[in-house]
């Protein structure tokens, strides 16, 4: 199962290879990682998606409770708002373009840049909405792609830094 | 006050009460040794920076301090890469100072340039690179704090050189170096209403039980629970257990303790695990050497286990009744809440394995035999010397042979198991402990590795008894080749014939070689006559050797291959 994992962490240096470099030394499986500052401007926030069980989650979030610049870290996986941002570059010429833009258009999805070979698309969702706009695209032939990684917030009054 | 990045260091180990280093100069220390020089801190300085952070873990571990190393950048960081390790994977609280090229190299493979936070991330509590000198004395307080709180460990901090010579406001600070035994940097710390609900689990289970046990580990001694220990299973009448960490937390005369666990545990002490229906861990972390196959260890205990930090909980084995907390404070609890007990068909059970199965203890005359020294040393020093090893035979025979009477008497690498740490351990142990002798129990191929190191105890008068079990191989490898590689003897013999007697003369220490068994008791008595100087020791013992009792990797404890 896929587990979501919110963490605080002091915005030093080295913190983002300090838990990193946790998941590689222990085995553990990240599927994504995602880094950003938050309103506070001492404290970042880090968005972890593992693959595991009940144990491996429990090891995860224990260990990382240790690491000194971890503030604060949650299981977040019920009861979230998890999303992801993905830009797609898609082969596009006369033939195909409308197709693959009624396709964005589906999926809720943006042009963002386009040229005589090229369409490149954004979109945000969670993560199973955003490999099926991947997998419609693909018979056109993606040329290059990036994701963001899933961000996640507690849904209602609920946070992280609430102490 | 304005001072520099390096008085402020000094400084700050001042306000630590930090009296004794280990360290060794170089370029990029250069102004940190400048403020040591003319300061009451005593240096100690070995031939090697791996020997400092082993002698500063011998330090800690026999005083309960926090052992502190001064190293320079580059190679001198990396060496002292296995003392770090070493200390992290035993629990030691130690602060690592390391030279770093000045700011402006950083980065570009200057002279004597390396990442050592990078490098030491997985084997510390934390570390720090000082980017601004300001920051420095802060970052030296919570270092020592980190070190010594919760789960001791290492904290490595990296000061670039021209940070040791900046100018910074100093204002003094005095701190309480008291033991803490709150977890303050663990996040994820059991909540109360759960620790209360488990601790009464606990201890109706514990009521309850027909067969328990207590398996004790190096926490107890790191949370001076000892006598919360002994208190504990009196009261109930449990037998006890240790970890290789836990020897000298519980007396080892006591008519409940069976001595080591695991691996290298007796039959009666691994028969009384297997069937126990309790097993309760105290300070203690199910290490692959205690409990071997996972699945046949303790097969029908209800497990309790009690620890400080909450990672251990379920990490190695499933735990029935985790409690995170301090031993100490845990047990003084538990034990008004348990009911006093009487001598059972258990107790009478285990007693019969003990007698069954007890340790060969009669060791006759002629050939010389390691556990007949060991027992020499025990009965030379009262129990009450200070016991290092090296790692493999040499420190399986000082577990079983010795009766250790109390807490930070037994000093051996546990987790890391590092040959060539009891030298240097021994001279941080006799430093901090100049009212015991220290012994060091080895085998010749943990001597050659740290060897030099005989002069360092010279240098600073040591009176430390470096004993060499010499099987002329390595022993426990050796014994695995023997016993799992069909005695295929890969480069485990070791050949070359070092005369260890002339080695330590050269050194300037004192030495002798003895062959029989007759001879030990004079040698030692000699050995422990001088008080100026250290003696070695050099035992010849045969090739053949082994550490017995022992179970095969991956079996149960309880299928035990003696003799």
């Amino acid at each position: 199962m896929k587990y979501i994992i919110g963490i605080l962490v002091q915005n030093h240096a080295g913190v983002l290879s300090r838990v990193s470099g946790l998941f590689s030394r222990r085995g553990f499986n990240i599927d994504s990682l995602a880094v950003g500052p938050t309103q506070d401007e001492d404290v970042s926030r880090i968005t972890i998606v593992v693959d595991g069980d009940e144990y491996i989650v429990d090891q995860v979030m224990k260990q990382l409770g240790k690491l000194i610049d971890v503030i604060e870290v949650k299981d977040i996986t019920a009861n979230s708002v998890a999303r992801e941002l993905v830009l797609i570059k898609v082969n596009a010429d006369s033939k195909t373009r409308s197709e693959i833009m009624q396709i964005a258009n589906v999926f809720q999805a943006k042009v963002v840049d386009i040229t005589t070979e090229f369409i490149t698309i954004e979109a945000t969702g969670k993560s199973n909405k955003t490999l099926a706009l991947e997998e419609m695209l693909r018979q056109f032939g993606i040329k290059e792609m990036v994701r963001t990684g899933v961000v996640a917030i507690e849904r209602g009054d609920k946070s992280l830094g609430q102490q | 006050m304005k001072i520099t990045g390096a008085e402020a260091i000094i400084k700050c180990l001042e306000e630590q009460g930090v009296d004794l280093i280990f360290g060794y100069p170089g370029g990029a220390v250069l102004p940190l040794y400048d403020a040591l020089y003319g300061s009451n801190i005593t240096h100690i300085l070995p031939c090697h920076e791996q020997a400092a952070t082993h002698a500063a873990d011998g330090y800690a571990r026999a005083s309960g301090k926090v052992g502190v190393v001064f190293a320079t950048s580059g190679p001198g960081a990396t060496n002292t890469v296995t003392g770090i390790a070493n200390a992290y994977m035993d629990s030691v609280p130690m602060v690592v100072f390391t030279g770093q090229v000045a700011l402006s190299l950083l980065g570009k493979d200057s002279f004597q340039e390396v990442d050592i936070t990078g490098i030491t991330m997985p084997i510390t509590k934390h570390n720090y690179i000082v980017k601004d000198a300001q920051r420095l004395p802060n970052i030296i307080r919570e270092a020592f704090n980190i070190a010594r709180s919760g789960r001791p460990g290492p904290v490595l901090i990296d000061v670039p050189k021209d940070m040791q010579t900046t100018l910074l406001d100093y204002e003094p600070m005095s701190v309480s170096v008291e033991y803490e035994s709150c977890n303050i940097y663990s996040k994820t710390c059991m909540d109360e209403d759960e620790l209360k609900a488990n601790i009464n689990q606990a201890a109706r289970l514990l009521s309850e039980a027909n067969s328990p046990v207590i398996y004790a580990g190096g926490g107890v001694i790191i949370s001076r629970a000892h006598e919360e220990l002994r208190a504990f299973a009196e009261k109930l009448k449990i037998p006890v257990v240790s970890s290789l960490m836990g020897l000298g937390g519980f007396p080892a005369n006591h008519p409940l303790f069976l001595g080591l666990v695991g691996m290298h545990g007796s039959r009666y002490a691994n028969y009384t695990v297997s069937n126990s229906d309790v097993l309760i861990a105290i300070g203690a972390r199910f290490s692959d050497r205690v409990i071997s196959n996972v699945r046949r260890f303790a097969p029908n205990a209800k497990i309790i286990h009690i620890d400080i930090d909450p990672a251990e909980l379920g990490k190695n084995i499933r735990v029935d009744v985790p409690i995170n907390g301090d031993v100490k404070t845990i047990l003084k609890e538990l034990l008004d809440m348990v009911p006093e007990k009487a001598f059972n068909g258990w107790n009478k059970q285990v007693q019969q394995w003990r007698e069954q199965y007890k340790l060969k203890t009669d060791f006759g005359s002629g050939q010389l035999k390691p556990q007949y020294i060991v027992q020499k040393i025990y009965e030379l020093t009262q129990g009450f010397g200070i016991v290092t090893t090296e790692v493999g035979q040499n420190q399986i025979w000082a577990a079983q042979y010795f009766n250790y009477a109390e807490p930070r008497s037994f000093i051996s690498s546990g987790g890391l198991g590092t040959m060539g740490y009891g030298l240097p351990a021994a001279i941080g142990a006799q430093l901090a402990r100049p009212d015991r002798r220290v012994i060091n129990v080895a085998g010749d191929g943990s001597f050659k590795m740290n060897s030099n190191e005989l002069s360092t105890a010279v240098k600073y008068k040591l009176p430390i008894v470096e004993v060499i079990l010499n099987n002329h191989a390595l022993g426990m490898v050796r014994q695995w080749q023997r016993l799992f590689y069909q005695g295929r003897f890969s480069h485990t013999t070791l050949g070359v014939d070092t005369d260890f007697v002339k080695l330590a003369q050269a050194h300037g220490a004192e030495a002798l070689r003895i062959t029989k068994n007759e001879e030990v008791e004079d040698a030692l008595r000699h050995a422990l006559s001088i008080t100026d100087r250290p003696t070695l020791i050099e035992c010849d013992i045969d090739n053949d050797e082994k550490a017995y009792p022992m179970v095969a990797p991956g079996a149960g404890i309880d299928e035990i291959i003696d003799e």
